[in-house]
């Protein structure tokens, strides 16, 4: 508690500070302050502001720290040179918009109502995977891992789903472990001339050609090797970091309403692997139970069929419970409106098929793209008519604000600018492994992939931890 | 608001109806009680209310179930949905979103409520049930009472005018259930919804009722009184009618206040006799011949050191009193143990000596770290520090087959422990478990259960069968020390009865045993020695009489109803009673 007032009483004396400064540069304002200033109550006004601030009551402490910085900057207007007065007046001197603007961005706590649309941070995380696929510098990568990771530090908070992220830079170095291993016994296409060890060579009967077990293994290759898995890590933990930066359940809010409840069994087919991994854990510990060893593959069978039952029971009621709280309701639409819906729906899915072809084969490339443009006209229509099926209603809704935003243009900007750079200087972002050269840091890509950092300003940051825990403790 | 006419249900396959004729009205704004002993359709009369039975079950319904004069042949449990909310008996399987808001908004969401509405009728059970600090939690990372609450929040944002509720306080422990009740007595009261809900621990529930329904056995029609008349006829009565039915009270009292009011001349009669039973020897009385002898002694001495100014050094002094007696072999011995989960310390310091004959029980609230502890105690938890040794062994070491020689748990859900498909088939795996002779094990289920039959599945069992099977199961390595966690959960009061006398026996053949458990009235009956746990730490070690006297909310209803003479309960009432009795029979 007494963190969460200190800020705000900070942000409260510093916004006031803001209009303060704003009203002196009004000459009239600043004028009038002046003469309040030279006034002999004017003295006084430096303490109260003090004593104000010090209240817990932001708009109290904001008005009173507006008056005081009027004063102050009314005082140095009014040429008075009070030794102790100057003191405190010096650094507060103005440093005008840029601050006020800085100040307004800077991002609030984390409610419901001002969350980032989980969208945001997908499309964000997708600019960054997109980034990661047009590059195999390793500093390049690094740089991006390490913005990712930056972002999910600053911005991640303490639910189930945000723990994910550990998981997917787990995945990731299992992924590079294993291209590291394919290298070196399969062998690497690269020419290298710096033998590093020789294995042992499993000879191959002739229409295996070009396959080889074992054999050289080069520093060429291994470095190529990691340059390619590091490529195929990053884009793993751009992905990690999308889950656990945006709930999963809320991007389901923004499906349109003929997709929801198919949304709806997707997630909670989700939630059930946590379940799942939970029961196994609970079924191995009973097998000790009963005397039996609860580790190895044996046992993980055994447990098996009791889980899949545990989880078939589960979803059952669970569906109970669903069904009993209304879902699946449906309005009452005229049989034509339905008809319509399925025409439209079938009738566009047939259009997007027949474009496509169109599309790709040769002859159909002057009915190819008006035909696929048409079905996906009539599909969606199709998917808004069905959704005046469905009654629901939507329980506050992520919006789509400034700061998502914010936070796509970061990561649309970043691969945007890597794309560019591409096209202009492609040797940079592939260094050579033959000859093998050290991979040097372009200046201009790395300023770009920095550009990613932005979510971590402007996103609205988590509540502190120790606070939520504190609360955990009373209600209990 | 709810109306039964004529009905039975017969599920398919069933060769009977599982309940027939009930004819029940339910008046709107009642809060209306449904008791029974386990395994006479109370679910199912409960599921019938919400149209999941038969629309979602299965089975035939004969007869008309209306409410709100919808009739539920014709509507669906989702058609139903915004006149009826039901919560069942586990929370988790009811939640269909993952924060306590979104939780609260999903009903709405479904029957297309406007988001103004919404908006603030979240906002006004946020505060109703005192969830406003959760709303934005994970639902996965709350404790139990915060989950009952959240669910049954989740059916109240629709303004349903019935409330159905399956066993909403059997998890909770004491304080929590309380919390959970006050809620549903401010819905009747405040906002006139009717309340339909089947209970087992009746002690806690029966004086909130306006009027209780009582189904006495499997297949018998229904009876509906006021709580005193059904009390006084019911097959399940909690403690306090019990003690109102053994001193000829009459109308019977279903409070602990009424009881008190007229405990006067009953609290006269035993006070002759009662003051001497008291602390020590109240644990002597409960604990049965043999080796109970054993532990009485130990508990005595125990009771000496408590009392007396102890001349230990001060490291010893700080401990339990037990580790200052000379036990020559305590069955388990746990010594400064502290266990992690993550990063949160879940047990921190627990010291304590279990001798062969006791019975300890563990309380605590939910999450007090109680099963944590039992854990530890079979090596399924690793200590971060301190030391647990049971019967010589450090159990995390022992390898399963040693270790079920020493100690043996009975988990919160029996069924965990069963594998096979039949009851002779899960014998006959237990004791080639344990290395028993053949026969072992089923000889304990006929002792422990009589009636079940060999080829019965494990699943069909009810749940107090299921808990001796998987009790038997344990039982067959004769481990010295037996551990059972929340051994109670959906037992009616007969079959708790029955597993006091099992438990019982047990400890006077010398079993050491530890129970965790929220149930007062079970520590009280069966218990040498109380441990309160809160946040991984004991608070309280002692005789039961004086640990369970000295706090509100863990004294059973007897001690509460005759203190401050300290008695447990009404069967140490009935003993003392017939004492006299018998004494003037002797001298005549």
């Amino acid at each position: 508690m007494t963190v969460s007032s200190n800020d705000d009483r900070r942000r409260g004396r510093g916004r006031g500070r803001g209009r303060g400064r704003g009203q002196a540069r009004n000459p009239e304002q600043a004028g009038q302050a002046a003469t309040a200033a030279a006034s002999p109550t004017a003295p006084a006004s430096p303490t109260t502001s003090a004593s104000a601030s010090a209240s817990a009551d932001p708009s109290a402490s904001a008005a009173a720290a507006a008056a005081a910085a009027a004063a102050d900057a009314a005082a140095t207007a009014a040429g008075i040179r009070s030794a102790g007065r100057k003191g405190r007046a010096q650094p507060k001197a103005p440093a005008p918009a840029s601050k006020r603007v800085r100040r307004q961005l800077r991002a609030p706590a984390a409610t419901r109502s001002n969350a980032l649309h989980p969208g945001a941070w997908w499309l964000w995380a997708l600019g960054l995977g997109t980034a990661a696929s047009r590059t195999t510098n390793p500093l390049l990568l690094a740089l991006l891992i390490g913005v990712a990771g930056y972002v999910v530090a600053a911005r991640r908070t303490e639910a189930p789903w945000a723990r994910s992220y550990g998981a997917f830079v787990k995945l990731a170095l299992v992924v590079l472990a294993i291209r590291l291993a394919f290298a070196v016994l399969l062998g690497s296409p690269i020419p290298g001339t710096h033998t590093l060890v020789t294995l042992p060579e499993l000879p191959l009967p002739h229409w295996a050609q070009g396959i080889r077990i074992g054999g050289r293994v080069t520093a060429e290759g291994l470095v190529f090797a990691l340059y390619d898995g590091l490529k195929l890590a990053t884009l793993l933990i751009c992905v990690g970091a999308a889950n656990a930066l945006a709930n999963p359940a809320r991007l389901l809010k923004s499906l349109p309403g003929a997709l929801y409840e198919a949304g709806v069994a997707v997630v909670v087919a989700l939630t059930f692997a946590p379940n799942l991994i939970a029961d196994v854990q609970r079924l191995r510990a009973a097998r000790r139970l009963r005397g039996r060893p609860d580790k190895g593959l044996r046992g993980l069978l055994q447990v098996g069929l009791p889980v899949l039952e545990g989880a078939l029971e589960r979803s059952v009621s669970l569906a109970a419970a669903m069904d009993a709280r209304g879902y699946g309701r449906t309005a009452d639409v005229p049989p034509t409106v339905r008809r319509t819906t399925a025409a439209l729906t079938l009738g566009g899915l047939v259009g997007v098929c027949a474009g496509t072809y169109g599309l790709l084969t040769a002859e159909g490339g002057t009915y190819g793209l008006p035909v696929l443009l048409a079905g996906l006209a009539a599909a969606l229509a199709g998917l808004w008519l069905g959704g005046r099926r469905s009654l629901r209603t939507r329980y506050r809704p992520d919006a789509w604000g400034v700061r998502a935003w914010l936070v796509t243009a970061s990561g649309a900007a970043v691969a945007a600018l890597l794309i560019l750079y591409a096209s202009y200087d492609s040797a940079s972002l592939h260094p050579g492994v033959v000859p093998l050269t050290a991979p040097t840091l372009p200046l201009w890509p790395a300023a770009a992939i920095l550009l990613g950092l932005v979510p971590s300003f402007v996103a609205p940051a988590p509540q502190n931890s120790r606070k939520d825990h504190n609360s955990r403790k009373e209600s209990s | 608001m709810i109306r039964f006419e004529d009905v039975s249900v017969t599920y398919d396959g069933a060769a009977a109806p599982s309940v027939q004729g009930i004819e029940l009205t339910v008046p709107e704004g009642e809060l209306v009680l449904l008791v029974g002993p386990s395994g006479v359709g109370k679910s199912t009369v409960l599921g019938a209310v919400s149209g999941l039975v038969p629309h979602f079950t299965g089975g035939t319904l004969r007869g008309r179930v209306t409410v709100a004069g919808r009739d539920t042949r014709t509507h669906k449990p989702r058609e139903l949905a915004d006149v009826v909310g039901t919560v069942g008996q586990d929370p988790l399987s009811h939640f269909v979103t993952d924060t306590v808001e979104d939780e609260l908004a999903y009903g709405m969401e479904s029957l297309g409520l406007a988001p103004d509405v919404m908006r603030r009728r979240v906002e006004e059970t946020l505060d109703l049930l005192g969830l406003a600090d959760l709303r934005d939690r994970p639902i996965s990372t709350l404790s139990g009472g915060q989950q009952q609450r959240v669910a049954i929040g989740s059916v109240l944002t629709p303004h349903p005018r019935v409330l159905v509720l399956d066993e909403p306080t059997s998890a909770l422990d004491p304080a929590a259930a309380e919390e959970v009740l006050a809620v549903l007595q401010r819905l009747v009261h405040d906002l006139g919804t009717t309340v339909l809900m089947a209970e087992h621990r009746l002690e806690r529930v029966v004086q909130y009722a306006d009027q209780v329904a009582l189904l006495p056995s499997p297949g018998a029609p229904l009876v509906l009184g006021t709580p005193s008349e059904v009390m006084a006829v019911s097959p399940v009565y909690p403690p306090v009618v019990a003690l109102g039915r053994l001193a000829g009270w009459s109308p019977l009292p279903l409070t602990v206040r009424d009881a008190r009011r007229r405990a006067g001349a009953l609290r006269e009669r035993l006070a002759g006799n009662a003051y001497e039973a008291t602390g020590t020897t109240t644990a002597a009385a409960t604990a049965t011949a043999g080796a109970g002898a054993a532990a009485a002694a130990v508990l005595a001495t125990e009771g000496a050191t408590a009392t007396a100014p102890s001349r230990r050094p001060k490291l010893f002094r700080k401990r339990t009193p037990e580790t200052g007696v000379p036990t020559p072999h305590p069955t388990a011995v746990v010594d400064g143990l502290a266990v992690r989960r993550g990063r949160a310390e879940v047990l921190h310091d627990v010291t304590l000596t279990v001798a062969p004959g006791e019975t300890v029980a563990l309380m605590g609230r939910n999450g007090a770290g109680k099963s944590t502890l039992l854990s530890a105690l079979v090596g399924l938890v690793v200590p971060a520090a301190g030391s647990v040794r049971v019967g010589g062994v450090e159990p995390h070491r022992t390898a399963p087959r040693e270790l079920i020689r020493h100690v043996g748990l009975v988990p919160q859900e029996p069924r965990d422990l069963l594998y096979a498909d039949t009851v002779a088939g899960e014998c006959a795996a237990a004791d080639s478990d344990a290395g028993a002779g053949p026969g072992t094990c089923r000889a304990l289920v006929s002792e422990l259960l009589p009636g079940i039959e060999d080829d019965t599945h494990p699943r069909d069992l009810s749940e107090g069968q299921r808990l001796a099977l998987a009790l038997a199961v344990v039982l067959t390595a004769r481990p010295p020390l037996l551990l059972l966690d929340e051994p109670t959960r959906g037992l009616d009061y007969a079959a708790k009865s029955r597993l006091v006398t099992v438990l019982r026996n047990l400890a006077a053949e010398g079993h050491a045993i530890i129970l965790a458990t929220h149930d007062v009235e079970l520590a009280a009956e069966l218990s040498h020695r109380v441990i309160i746990l809160a946040d991984g730490e004991p608070v309280a070690d002692g005789p039961t009489a004086e640990v369970v006297v000295a706090s509100p909310s863990f004294a059973p209803q007897v001690t509460k109803i005759l203190s401050p003479q300290k008695w447990l309960t009404v069967s140490q009432v009935r003993e003392a009673l017939r004492a006299p009795e018998r004494e003037e029979g002797a001298e005549a």
